[in-house]
């Protein structure tokens, strides 16, 4: 059994190992509740309207956009980065955590590892759709052709990126799907309609519980959690080297790795903030999610602000000490003060100043100012990589060709779109897969119920 | 086990069944015959369902995807000698709109011309071009445009109908008595002259009137009172020293740009023998090109010109002994001025573009003055162009008004549109008996006119020119007549009753006026055919000399100059736009879309003013002012340099029925354009004026002006220059010294190829951007696309301003990709779309291309393109490319980039490959200078010089040497294949004033 002197009980309430099942699955079972088809209509209706906007892309060119000949990349590379830095909270969460064997993570890992996938599922669509000729985006595998043999280039950064994404998708997809089986076949156990329980059935690959299962369950998740440690961090290092190794201004800096992966972990945390406030809220499961649970979230968040701040300081430092002219334009008069000003400073104060407020217990514990705290540093990450994409290329070496960039609604339309995507994903997941690791949280339950344990099983 | 039955002991024992007769029919069956048999001999099972779907499948697969056949492939049989297919061929000819003169090649594959370029025999141009000339080609295929047979009355009809119908008609006026006026820009074309005679003595009430829009009559009313012939001489900037110009735009639109570009370049060339350029004042009220390029600029507003003027007389003729004249204040400080020019005696030159006669008058008189007649200008060698007086138009106005014309003849004029009063003329033509229009493409008098009977386009036509005297060229058809059209001088010979065509009546001139004036040939045929051949043919021109003046003219014109007007608060004033000149060329896409090459703006003509009139008066640029007198709105635009209290307006915009490029585009301004005194004004006093609240967008290509302190356009003056050839470039050295790299650098065995620009040469004059536009089939894309940064343009020239932003230096700097051989743009390509090639060119390959974008971001010079939308074959973009007959004009050695993949310059690769193969063919090696990519062809100053830098001795190579040469962004280790030379102006260390 699990003891924790210095943190209090993880799971409250006292509940059995039944009740917790019974709890966890309940929104399964129970019939769909009105919020939820309203939130779902919301989110299939923006969805839809980044079907129509992709339709445009597709069918009239990447014209529909505003990005021109000096800034080739807008609204789409933005996105990308930002839903990957999103992507990155869940794989980090679990496996960072269960690699430090910090048995907290039990009951927020699952819907972040969830919101993980659906994350990097939006961001894929963005280096697809803003590819000129999407139809020939195959171009970009290694196959062997008869061609001469051409291959792609392999000192590309967007090669690389195309490796990293597809190789993260599938790594955080399986962690997540595997992390599922055990629940899969409690609900397959606890269900009563047929269908239900083919389904749930199919999905838990016959799992019956054996001790076996268990001993190999826990060795795939150490495994799948080792490999996903180091995609967790290649991920985003390499999205940044989109920038480093350009030669643009503002983009050419050895600092962006750890800068972006770091970021991305920052913008990850807070939406599953985000998320878990969301889910307590209205699944009533505030006594597994418990406020200690967001008070952790909180310490994390407030310290990885602060390695943002020192982040951002670094790159104006180094451009104003390494005494470049293009840099020292690009930070001083295109970011700190400009046409792109208010980009820069909002992202400095989402990122690097609001979080601060976090140090305050007061603040901590008010789950309110949490959640729009959380809301604000993925405002300020997205001001982030607005900052890095577009006032780079916008005022970049030779000022003949200086332009400005706004987006246009096919644009928006397609971030509204992934929008949607995500939050009718997250529902879907909400209403079909147990939000909580039951198996896991199972394991942290304090001896405290040990007693209801024994007599209730 | 199944039952076995057989038919024949063979058949049980598994021998072959002889049966001959069958083998036959099976062959003869068809295909499906024979499946439709198995499927109906073969149990339905699933396995053969399979096996049959996968058959059909297959065979649609493999029948789909064979090519279809050709369907309109015609043979060529009878193949003529000199036409390869694949293989170009090159017609010498000439370009005249009426307007501008060029001695051009035209070069035509499988039939069709697809590019005019310079004629590198004629000594007008020597291989240069201009924006127009190298746009002129698409005015060739303007579908939409252009006149497809000829019409009565809006209706279609044919030429034997026409002749009989204006036959009769002409008969009938010449009965009257009434004038028979043939209108006309200026005729170049001695022969067009004898048919014009011709015509007249059939006809004696025929009256040929000239209307230049843009006339240089005061020139030629000037010449007339003092030396007593009217002409305009020619203006030798090769000789000057040091040359004053007083609004003349003489780089850019006034008379001869071509030439004279070509003649003042060559005195700004530095070299180890010529360690002196000259120097250039200008005096003007719109920032022009002239301007630009000036050593000293001074904005004046057009009402204070003839102070200056006078003020500069006074000066020289104090100096000289001469007689001076009381002359007004002017705030200008002429002493500078007339100290350079006292110090180049006979090697100066002063310059007027005012179409005043009396400023011309004292001009001139500096110029005599100087001794400047008989090195820099030229009475023996005048221009034939703009022959047109002013006061003629006037005349045949008021004839037309008072009913003493009974017919009219428009050729290639249209004064419908650029004549100031133009109702009064549009408005008389539906009384006369005759209103006929020769134009190749309807205008505003086209329409107005009963009948319209097309004259060829120049392409197609045979002509010849005398554009100087003593310079003659011809053109030749180089393609058939694509409509239905015929040209004017065949019409008219048809109307006079003549029974030659205009071809035998061609070779007639020559022969009778022209054979007789040289000596090298001795038959005429082979005059014909070598001067057809050449283009060109210019005899030797007796001595002339000028020995003194009408001072008597000086007198009365120095009184008017000096008693001059008092200036208005705000004056407009007209200009011609480098691409669209006097408007004619509007309906050319290419043209239409060409940024200014000092506003950078297209598509559009607005109200250009200064920074410190606009902040005074809190306008912007785009805000559309409304001028209460006048009725004019049109938007405004901050144009730094153009003079305080002068609103600069272009002509050439706003036309009307000439079709859907022209159409709407801009505000025409030429009703604002009146004689004053009998000569045309070129500006206007205006009271009131306002900003009415509405915002217009206007497309600009370039929208940051400084260079922000960094080394992009390098630059000394002369003093420091010969001092140290390397001033203003101590970059480069630091540059050089850092370039150091870890990686493997490229290796070229074979060639290496690389471009050189003298910023000294170049005008900025954008003849590069369209040559570069036809050779490469870049697409037009619309105001709107331009307005939002995504110009096609392969080459652009990007300008900059510095100091003082009422009077700022101007900087030009031709940028196309640099081929880096360090490049930026190719290693973050992730399909290897973009790459090097072993002779350091940096190449796309389309059809790998993906469209990902990054190398458009990663360059640091901003010049990769992306085809945002399908530009060719789409109805949203209706320009060139959208008609059958619009993408004629395509190059076949280039292909059309579809949506969605990213383009740039090649270096004109088709090129560097037709002449590589051509030296394998003859096996020899290739020649320095062989080579010429089409901006290169086009550049009329030969600013552009391209070769291989492996030749150590090429032109190239000597240039990189250079110390004024320098790399752009060299300190980024990019290692560009594009050298710039420092700019070297002839001022004494800052701005002068």
């Amino acid at each position: 059994m699990y003891k924790a002197e210095v943190r209090g009980p993880l799971i409250l309430g006292n509940k059995s190992y039944r009740q917790i099942t019974s709890d966890i699955i309940a929104p399964i079972d129970n019939p769909t509740p009105i919020w939820w088809k309203v939130a779902m209509g919301i989110s299939l209706f923006a969805a839809a309207w980044g079907m129509v906007a992709l339709y445009y892309t597709v069918r009239y060119g990447l014209g529909t956009w505003a990005v021109n000949n000096s800034v080739a990349w807008g609204w789409e590379i933005i996105n990308f980065v930002w839903w990957i830095g999103i992507g990155h909270a869940g794989t980090a969460f679990s496996i960072f955590l269960l690699i430090l064997r910090q048995k907290w993570r039990t009951s927020i890992n699952r819907a972040a590892e969830a919101m993980t996938v659906f994350a990097v599922i939006c961001a894929a669509i963005f280096p697809a759709i803003h590819m000129g000729r999407v139809w020939l985006a195959f171009y970009i595998f290694p196959y062997p052709n008869t061609r001469g043999s051409l291959w792609v280039n392999f000192n590309s950064p967007l090669f690389w990126d195309f490796i990293a994404i597809s190789s993260y998708l599938l790594i955080s997809a399986s962690f997540w799907y595997f992390g599922m089986v055990p629940d899969f076949a409690s609900i397959r156990d606890k269900a009563t309609s047929k269908v239900k329980k083919a389904v749930y059935g199919l999905l838990a690959f016959g799992w019956t519980g054996s001790s076996r299962e268990w001993l190999r369950y826990e060795g795939l998740s150490y495994v799948l959690g080792g490999i996903a440690a180091v995609l967790v961090v290649s991920v985003h290092s390499i999205v940044s080297t989109d920038f480093a190794s350009s030669v643009i201004p503002g983009w050419h800096a050895t600092l962006f790795p750890p800068y972006f992966v770091v970021g991305a972990i920052f913008s990850g945390f807070a939406m599953v903030m985000t998320l878990m406030i969301v889910i307590r809220r209205f699944y009533n499961l505030e006594q597994y999610v418990t406020d200690s649970h967001l008070n952790a979230i909180a310490r994390i968040l407030v310290f990885i602000s602060l390695i943002m701040g020192t982040a951002y300081t670094t790159e104006v430092f180094i451009a104003w000490y390494g005494g470049n002219e293009y840099e020292m334009f690009t930070f001083f008069h295109n970011r700190i003060t400009g046409t792109y000003s208010f980009m820069f400073w909002a992202m400095i104060i989402c990122n690097a100043v609001i979080p601060q407020l976090m140090w305050s217990k007061k603040i901590r514990s008010n789950i309110s100012a949490l959640f729009v705290i959380s809301l604000v540093i993925n405002l300020g990450m997205w001001y982030e990589r607005y900052n890095i994409v577009v006032t780079s290329l916008a005022k970049d070496y030779l000022p003949s060709s200086w332009t400005v960039y706004s987006p246009t609604w096919v644009e928006i339309g397609i971030y509204i779109g992934t929008l949607g995507i995500f939050v009718s994903g997250v529902l879907l997941f909400f209403r079909y897969i147990p939000m909580i690791a039951i198996s896991e949280v199972k394991s942290v339950l304090k001896p405290t119920s040990l007693t209801k344990y024994s007599r209730n099983h | 086990m199944e039952k076995k039955y057989w038919k024949s002991l063979e058949e049980r024992n598994g021998l072959p069944v002889e049966n001959p007769g069958k083998m036959d029919e099976d062959a003869s069956r068809s295909l499906l015959e024979l499946i439709n048999e198995e499927i109906a001999d073969k149990p339905s099972s699933r396995r053969n369902f399979l096996k049959f779907a996968g058959f059909s499948f297959a065979t649609v697969a493999i029948a789909t995807s064979c090519k279809n056949p050709v369907n309109t492939a015609i043979p060529m049989l009878n193949k003529p000698e000199e036409v390869t297919p694949g293989m170009a061929n090159y017609y010498a000819s000439t370009y005249f709109d009426g307007q501008d003169y060029s001695s051009i090649l035209v070069k035509v594959r499988d039939g069709r011309p697809i590019k005019v370029d310079g004629n590198d025999l004629s000594s007008f141009n020597h291989g240069g071009s201009s924006a127009r000339v190298q746009g002129s080609v698409l005015s060739l295929y303007d579908d939409g445009g252009r006149f497809k047979a000829p019409m009565i009355g809006g209706l279609e009809t044919t030429w034997n109908m026409m002749d009989l119908e204006v036959g009769k008609k002409l008969t009938e006026v010449a009965a009257s008595g009434k004038q028979i006026v043939l209108l006309a820009s200026t005729i170049i074309s001695p022969s067009t002259r004898k048919v014009i005679a011709e015509f007249t003595a059939k006809y004696p009430t025929t009256k040929l009137v000239t209307f230049d829009p843009v006339s240089s009559s005061a020139i030629r009313q000037a010449h007339q009172e003092l030396a007593g012939q009217a002409v305009i001489p020619d203006y030798h900037f090769e000789n000057a020293d040091v040359v004053v110009s007083f609004g003349a735009d003489f780089l850019g639109t006034w008379l001869s740009p071509v030439e004279f570009s070509r003649r003042w370049a060559t005195t700004r060339r530095l070299t180890e023998e010529k360690k002196n350029i000259s120097k250039l004042f200008v005096v003007e009220s719109c920032m022009s090109l002239t301007g630009a390029n000036a050593d000293v600029r001074l904005a004046v507003k057009p009402s204070q010109q003839a102070a200056v003027i006078l003020n500069l007389y006074n000066e020289i003729a104090a100096a000289n002994g001469g007689k001076t004249f009381t002359a007004p204040k002017t705030s200008v400080d002429v002493k500078k001025m007339a100290t350079a020019l006292l110090a180049a005696k006979g090697k100066s030159l002063v310059v007027n573009g005012i179409n005043d006669p009396a400023l011309q008058i004292i001009t001139h008189a500096i110029n005599f003055m100087l001794g400047n007649y008989g090195t820099t200008l030229d009475l023996g060698s005048t221009l034939n162009l703009r022959q047109g007086m002013d006061q003629e138009m006037e005349t045949f106005v008021q004839d037309l008004e008072a009913g003493n014309v009974g017919a009219v003849m428009f050729y290639q004029s249209n004064p419908g549109y650029t004549y100031a009063e133009s109702a009064r003329i549009l408005q008389n033509l539906k009384r006369i008996p005759l209103a006929v229009s020769f134009a190749t493409a309807q205008d505003e008098t086209s329409k107005a006119c009963h009948y319209v009977c097309p004259d060829h386009h120049f392409l197609e036509s045979w002509n010849d020119a005398e554009p100087k005297n003593g310079m003659y060229t011809l053109q030749q058809p180089t393609i058939r007549n694509i409509f239905n059209t015929r040209q004017v001088q065949d019409s008219l010979l048809k109307w006079s009753g003549s029974t030659s065509d205009y071809y035998t009546s061609l070779r007639k001139t020559w022969e009778t006026d022209f054979f007789g004036k040289q000596s090298k040939y001795g038959s005429f045929n082979d005059f014909w055919n070598h001067s057809l051949q050449d283009g060109v043919f210019e005899p030797q021109l007796p001595e002339w000399s000028l020995a003194s003046l009408n001072l008597a003219a000086l007198d009365t014109a120095a009184v008017k100059a000096g008693s001059a007007t008092v200036s208005a608060d705000t004056e407009l004033v007209f200009y011609e736009n480098i691409a669209l000149g006097n408007g004619s060329h509007s309906n050319n896409p290419w043209l239409m879309e060409m940024p200014d090459p000092i506003s950078k703006v297209c598509w559009d003509n607005f109200a250009a003013m200064s920074p410190k009139m606009a902040e005074k008066l809190g306008i912007a640029t785009g805000d559309v002012l409304y001028f209460e007198n006048e009725k004019l709105e049109i938007p405004a635009f901050v144009q730094p340099g153009q003079a305080d209290g002068t609103i600069g307006i272009a002509y050439g915009y706003g036309r009307s029925n000439t079709g859907k490029v022209a159409d709407g585009t801009g505000i025409n301004v030429y009703p604002y354009m009146k004689a004053v005194g009998g000569f045309r004004a070129f500006s206007l006093a205006v009271k009131e004026f306002r900003a009415i609240g509405n915002t217009y967008q206007l497309a600009t290509t370039q929208m940051h002006h400084s260079m922000e302190g960094r080394p992009i356009v390098r630059e000394t003056t002369l003093e420091e220059w010969q001092k140290k050839p390397a001033a203003g470039n101590e970059l480069h050295e630091e540059a050089a010294k850092n370039n150091f790299t870890l990686y493997k650098e490229y290796e070229f065995a074979g060639h290496h190829w690389g471009m050189g620009i003298d910023l000294n040469a170049c005008t900025g004059c954008s003849a590069c951007v369209i040559g570069c536009q036809a050779e490469n089939n870049v697409a037009v894309v619309g105001k709107e696309q331009v307005a939002m940064t995504r110009i096609m343009h392969w080459i652009r020239i990007d300008r900059y301003y510095s100091e003082d932003p009422e009077n700022p230096s101007v900087y030009f700097q031709p940028l196309m990709c640099q081929h880096c051989d360090n490049a930026p743009c190719e290693n973050v390509c992730p399909v290897s779309a973009t790459n090097h090639s072993n002779e350091g060119l940096n190449q796309m390959a389309y059809n790998r291309c993906i469209g990902t974008k990054y190398c458009i971001n990663n360059c640091p010079y901003k010049v990769r393109r992306f085809n945002w939308f399908r530009y060719a074959t789409n109805d949203a973009f209706d320009y060139n490319q959208n008609s059958d007959l619009g993408r004629m004009v395509l190059n076949p050695d280039v292909t059309v980039r579809e949506r969605g993949v990213v383009e740039k310059c090649s270096f004109c690769v088709q090129r560097i490959q037709e002449k590589k193969l051509l030296a394998k063919a003859e096996n020899r090696m290739l020649q320095d200078g062989e080579i010429l990519p089409a901006c290169a062809q086009a550049c009329p100053s030969g600013a552009i010089i391209f070769g291989d830098l492996n030749d150590p001795e090429s032109r190239i190579s000597k240039l990189y040497k250079n110390e004024r040469n320098y790399h752009l962004l060299e300190e980024i280790h990019t290692l560009p294949s594009v050298g710039y030379l420092t700019k070297v102006r002839n001022r004494e260390g800052g701005a002068e004033a």
